[in-house]
């Protein structure tokens, strides 16, 4: 992670030594007496964009690899992804009608565009909740899952309808809906850091727990835990931090189901390992992928989402097919 | 410890699978739920350890058994299911310490003291060898001591066990039961087993319950249970009992005459 992080600090289309990028970085910490030896404009280009794009990108990446892994394990579907329910068709109904309805949004202190993706995600997700309640004891998870496919085909629906009345503002649209980092600022990473901080936290420390949930839910409370209330717990908390993830990066896809499956075929299946590591390997993967995503076609920058998949998804098979021979 | 069971009924949608059914055993006995399929001898067993919800009382040592406190029903109670859900990538080891959760606060790791008690079992149970290996690349034999396992580190004092023997071979089945005998003599655990072998669970239980309908027919010591025209009435099998000096009673089937 460090090294994606440096990496991503240092290459950019601004030609900035490398000396001249350290300086500006350090001087940032106190009582180190540093000072950047860019110009004002250099200091600038590596503090105000290229830092916020690279915590931001951690950020959403350790998110997104923390709740794939956790909905993996309550649920024991492997397809399990942050999205299943309804978040992703949620976030992007709300990006849609701000995108679409609300005029002369650049005039608005804050753009509005991701609290109306968090708050469709969120209301998705609780209506998921909500028609998925009922199941019996032992069949909640099932339940749940199909209310989450239902609701994110209903959420879908109406958000392609919305986008095809307004072909003005379809490429907008879009371009949300494929992900980027592109207005990655200080403020937004202001506004996610404590929904993903506490998410991820809660998360890791259920881990233990989550090794439990797999012998399903039955054995589970018969070892001590009340499997429904853990799977409540950790979904809310997962959901909530994709939700507030989504709402500032669009609906980057893959990284919830690659990350920990990589990780399983490389650290074993407990998720004593597998939490903490994706927290790790999310947040890199995703920096590193952003890095290319703003430079492999500079000065245009690919949809995140594209990169994700398009690097993602070979890298996966590689890794698939050597744990195969190995075994 | 004793366990009684009074007056239980378990209701699973519209129909009523257990009907005031009681029975007991004293501290360190064995006892076998006996009865066709579907007679409810699963559902008995899924009610003490608290995964359905009952009507009556599960008394054990005399105090009522609260389920509300999970963790302390886990205790007191260990479970081997019939069919048990085995994440087959978790490794032998990881599985059994599953069985240490009763005594871990819901965001503890495992102590030291934890380990040596997973340890210790994979060796009684000769499975330290295969510690690191996978559940999915263990034998039947073997992954059924792990799940016996599992329930050994609850340290819980009483044992339940739903027909721990289905799928092995005669052998495992032997090794299974052997050794579930001779760790209730160390540790005086009270078990109370569903099994579908007549002739083994002659040759185990100290007392038997025969279950039909989710009724109790019978309970009593092994040889007052057992009889041909009981079998016969409630299995709709025709059977032979034969008392062998060596063996004690089996349970044969008895083909029709033609």
């Amino acid at each position: 992670m460090g090294l994606a992080i440096v990496a991503s600090a240092f290459v950019g289309p601004a030609d900035l030594s490398f000396y001249g990028v350290l300086s500006t970085l350090l001087s940032k910490i106190p009582f180190l007496g540093v000072h950047s030896t860019l110009s004002a404009n250099g200091a600038s280009i590596v503090w105000q964009i290229r830092m916020p794009r690279i915590v931001l990108g951690g950020l959403v990446g350790a998110m997104l690899a923390v709740a794939g892994a956790t909905y993996q394990g309550v649920f024991q579907n492997p397809l399990a992804d942050p999205y299943l329910l309804g978040v992703a068709a949620g976030a992007g109904l709300g990006a849609t009608v701000a995108v679409e309805f609300v005029k002369n949004s650049s005039s608005w202190p804050v753009s509005p565009v991701p609290a109306a993706a968090f708050c469709g995600g969120v209301l998705a997700a609780g209506f998921t909740f909500v028609l998925g309640r009922s199941g019996g004891r032992y069949r909640a998870g099932a339940t749940l899952v199909l209310a989450g496919v239902a609701v994110a085909a209903f959420f879908t629906a109406i958000q392609t309808y919305a986008q095809q009345r307004e072909t003005q503002t379809l490429q907008q649209t879009y371009s949300w809906i494929l992900g980027g980092l592109s207005t990655a600022s200080w403020q937004q990473v202001q506004i996610v850091v404590p929904y993903i901080a506490l998410s991820c936290l809660v998360l890791v420390m259920y881990r233990r727990i989550l090794d439990v949930m797999s012998v399903g839910d039955e054995e589970a409370d018969s070892l001590g835990i009340r499997a429904q209330r853990v799977r409540t717990v950790t979904v809310l908390f997962a959901t909530l931090g994709t939700a507030a993830a989504v709402s500032m990066s669009g609906l980057i896809g893959f990284v919830g189901i690659i990350i920990p499956h990589t990780l399983r075929l490389i650290a074993g299946s407990s998720y004593r390992r597998i939490l903490p590591l994706s927290l790790l390997y999310g947040a890199a993967f995703l920096i590193l992928a952003d890095l290319v995503a703003r430079t492999i076609a500079s000065p245009a920058e690919i949809p995140l989402g594209v990169i994700t998949a398009f690097f993602g998804a070979p890298f996966f098979l590689v890794v698939l097919r050597q744990s195969q021979r190995s075994s | 410890m004793s366990v009684e069971i009074r007056n239980l009924s378990v209701t699973l949608g519209d129909n009523e699978v257990v009907s005031d059914l009681s029975t007991n055993i004293g501290v360190g006995g064995w006892l076998g739920l006996i009865g066709p399929n579907g007679a409810g001898k699963s559902t008995v067993l899924r009610a003490i350890v608290g995964t359905v919800d009952y009507r009556g009382t599960i008394v054990i040592s005399g105090a009522v058994l609260d389920q509300q406190d999970r963790r302390m029903s886990a205790r007191t109670v260990a479970y081997v299911p019939q069919r048990p859900q085995l994440p087959l990538l978790m490794s032998v080891r990881d599985y059994v310490m599953l069985g240490r959760t009763p005594y871990l606060s819901i965001f503890a790791s495992e102590s030291r003291h934890d380990l040596n008690i997973v340890d210790e079992v994979l060796e009684r149970l000769v499975l330290g060898n295969l510690r690191h290996r996978a559940l999915g690349e263990v034998s039947g034999g073997e992954a059924q001591r792990a799940v016996l396992g599992r329930a050994l580190v609850q340290a819980a004092p009483i044992l339940l066990m739903d027909e721990p023997t289905t799928g092995l071979d005669l052998g495992h089945q032997e090794q299974v039961l052997e050794l579930t005998d001779e760790l209730r003599h160390e540790r005086n655990l009270t078990v109370v087993c569903a099994m579908h072998d007549l002739t083994v669970a002659a040759q185990f239980c100290d007392k038997l319950t025969l279950i039909d309908r989710g009724r109790v027919v019978m309970s009593g010591e092994v040889r007052e249970v057992l009889s041909p025209e009981r079998i016969s009435k409630h299995f709709g099998a025709s059977v032979a009992i034969i008392d062998n000096p060596e063996v004690g009673l089996i349970v044969a089937p008895q083909r029709r005459k033609r």
